[in-house]
């Protein structure tokens, strides 16, 4: 589903890279946790799959799709395919929480009717029932990054990449995010996720990734967090 | 595939009002400033008219008079009006027998006495006279020309009185009025540039403000013209309602000028008919100014979308 084939990233002005010759095989239907201390590359590895970045060499192919094949006008096909959940929430600001859920099915063409149906069954998998007119502006931290989930996840997308979804939330509320992706994940939805926090990926027992310093140094299955 | 583009269509459509609606401050802040210049080019427009009115009034009043003998027969009188009505640069002729000169004349100098009896107790010393008209100032050498021919000047009592002294007052005015005309065209183009920029300038920095907003949905994976379209719906609509609202501030200066000041020129500006060409032209005027302010709208906002919409290519 993704697979990484010896990538490395450099920016432009800085002496090592971001990341060094990564390579990364993940199925149809994995639950992937990406670790590593801040700066070690995480974020960037997810920009590379989200095509917001081009590697400086290797080769990326993503649900079939082969990145160097890729030419722009069919990057927003690719997006559409990929779920994303930032770190940031990127939350449309004029945009009530229905609206901002519901634009992932707009550009998509899906008609009114269905975006109706759909859009507050997703919000209730995120426990948001009721707060559909609330502005980006009005909700909690932990709410915000709800939205972005559901958002994330209404068009069914077959691969979800969730860049330290629950960094700024609070414990309860950051396992009631890990539970809305195990769930998606059950439900045959390849999940990528990249975290700090050491509680969740030893709960999780998923296949864990550890990046130091842009390099991958170890893949483990049933894994703890280890640095 | 029609049907899923109507929709697209009309939800970008509805995306861009309810924007234009959610950002009205920022709105405002853009309108205030396409407001003013397109005010200021309309005004420019409605003065250039106004102008060429004042000017078209002094050079319909420029004439060249041709003195004819006494001697002249009716019928060579006839035919030289026929062929000065056959020039290109004649637009009319009008023919003056010596009766009525004299009767113009008594009628221009109708204060003074002493020139009116001693013309009466002469007799009639006026010649009979043919008034003609051009159509181009600039080209009236053309009829002095046909004039000055020895068969035509062998009827004429006197040079025609488009020579010497009046020669050059026409000709400054001809300059003059050439050089106003010109001042007048490149005034409203120059407005209409720098109106232009400064309206692609406001709608730029209102685009700025939303950049994260363009990024954003570049990461969801909106089309180029899903992602552009609501600005551009938002920034024809700042360029329908300016171009509605100058048009109004317009018509409003007007009514005041006409109410409060009641006065009917300001310097050179003639205006009652800058009003008159204003009511007038109404409608042309306020659609100048909607396809101004749509096209500028519109132009600026898919360049200024460009850059946030661009993909990374290293």
């Amino acid at each position: 589903m993704i697979l990484l084939d010896r990538v490395t990233k450099n920016y432009q002005g800085t002496t090592s890279p971001a990341l060094s010759r990564i390579s990364l095989h993940v199925e149809p239907k994995e639950f992937v946790i990406v670790v590593g201390q801040s700066g070690a590359g995480k974020t960037t590895l997810l920009r590379l799959l989200t095509r917001e970045e081009r590697p400086s060499s290797g080769k990326i192919i993503v649900g079939g799709v082969d990145y160097d094949k890729l030419k722009d006008k069919d990057i927003p096909l690719l997006r559409r395919k990929i779920g994303t959940v930032f770190q940031d929430f990127k939350l449309l600001p004029n945009k009530n929480v229905f609206e901002n859920v519901a634009y992932a099915l707009e550009i998509v063409g899906i008609s009114n009717r269905e975006i109706k149906h759909t859009v507050p069954k997703v919000l209730s998998i995120v426990n948001l029932k009721g707060k559909e007119k609330n502005m980006p502006l009005e909700l909690s931290g932990g709410e915000r990054q709800r939205v972005a989930i559901a958002r994330a996840i209404v068009r069914q997308p077959r691969i979800l990449i969730a860049d330290e979804p629950t960094g700024n939330l609070d414990p309860k509320h950051a396992w009631d995010v890990i539970k809305v992706l195990e769930k998606i994940n059950r439900y045959g939805t390849t999940v990528l996720l990249t975290t700090h926090n050491q509680e969740i990926v030893n709960k999780l027992k998923r296949r864990v990734v550890t990046i130091q310093g842009g390099k991958l140094v170890s893949d483990r299955a049933n894994a703890d967090y280890k640095i | 595939m029609k049907q899923h583009r109507l929709i697209t269509l009309w939800r970008i459509t509805h995306t861009g009002i309810v924007n234009f609606i959610r950002n009205i401050s920022l709105a405002i802040a853009a309108m205030a400033v396409m407001v003013v210049t397109l005010t200021i080019v309309l005004f420019s427009l409605i003065t250039n008219a106004t102008f060429n009115n004042t000017i078209d009034q002094i050079t319909s009043k420029i004439d060249v008079s041709v003195f004819l003998k006494d001697s002249d027969t009716k019928a060579q009188t006839d035919q030289l009006l026929a062929q000065l009505k056959k020039l290109p640069n004649v637009k009319s002729v009008s023919y003056l027998s010596k009766d009525q000169a004299l009767k113009q004349y008594e009628k221009q100098n109708a204060g003074n006495e002493q020139l009116l009896t001693a013309i009466n107790e002469t007799s009639n010393p006026l010649p009979a006279t043919i008034l003609v008209k051009p159509v181009d100032l600039n080209k009236i050498q053309d009829i002095k020309d046909f004039l000055s021919k020895p068969d035509v000047a062998a009827l004429q009592s006197d040079q025609p009185s488009y020579s010497g002294d009046r020669k050059e007052a026409i000709d400054k005015i001809t300059h003059a009025t050439n050089v106003l005309r010109k001042i007048g065209i490149i005034a409203i183009v120059g407005f209409t540039i720098i109106c232009a920029l400064i309206i692609f300038n406001t709608i730029q920095m209102a685009i700025f403000n939303r950049r994260d907003e363009i990024q954003i949905q570049r990461l969801l994976g909106a089309s180029t013209n899903y992602i552009r379209g609501p600005f551009i719906v938002e920034s024809v609509i700042y360029g329908i309602l300016s171009a509605v609202i100058s048009v109004l501030i317009i018509n409003a200066a007007f009514l005041a000028s006409s109410n409060a000041l009641q006065a009917s020129s300001l310097g050179l500006l003639d205006i009652n008919y800058a009003s008159s060409y204003f009511g007038s032209h109404f409608f042309e005027l306020l659609a100048i100014q909607l396809v101004l302010g749509i096209v500028i709208g519109a132009v600026s906002s898919t360049i200024a979308t460009r850059r946030y919409l661009k993909f990374k290519t290293k």
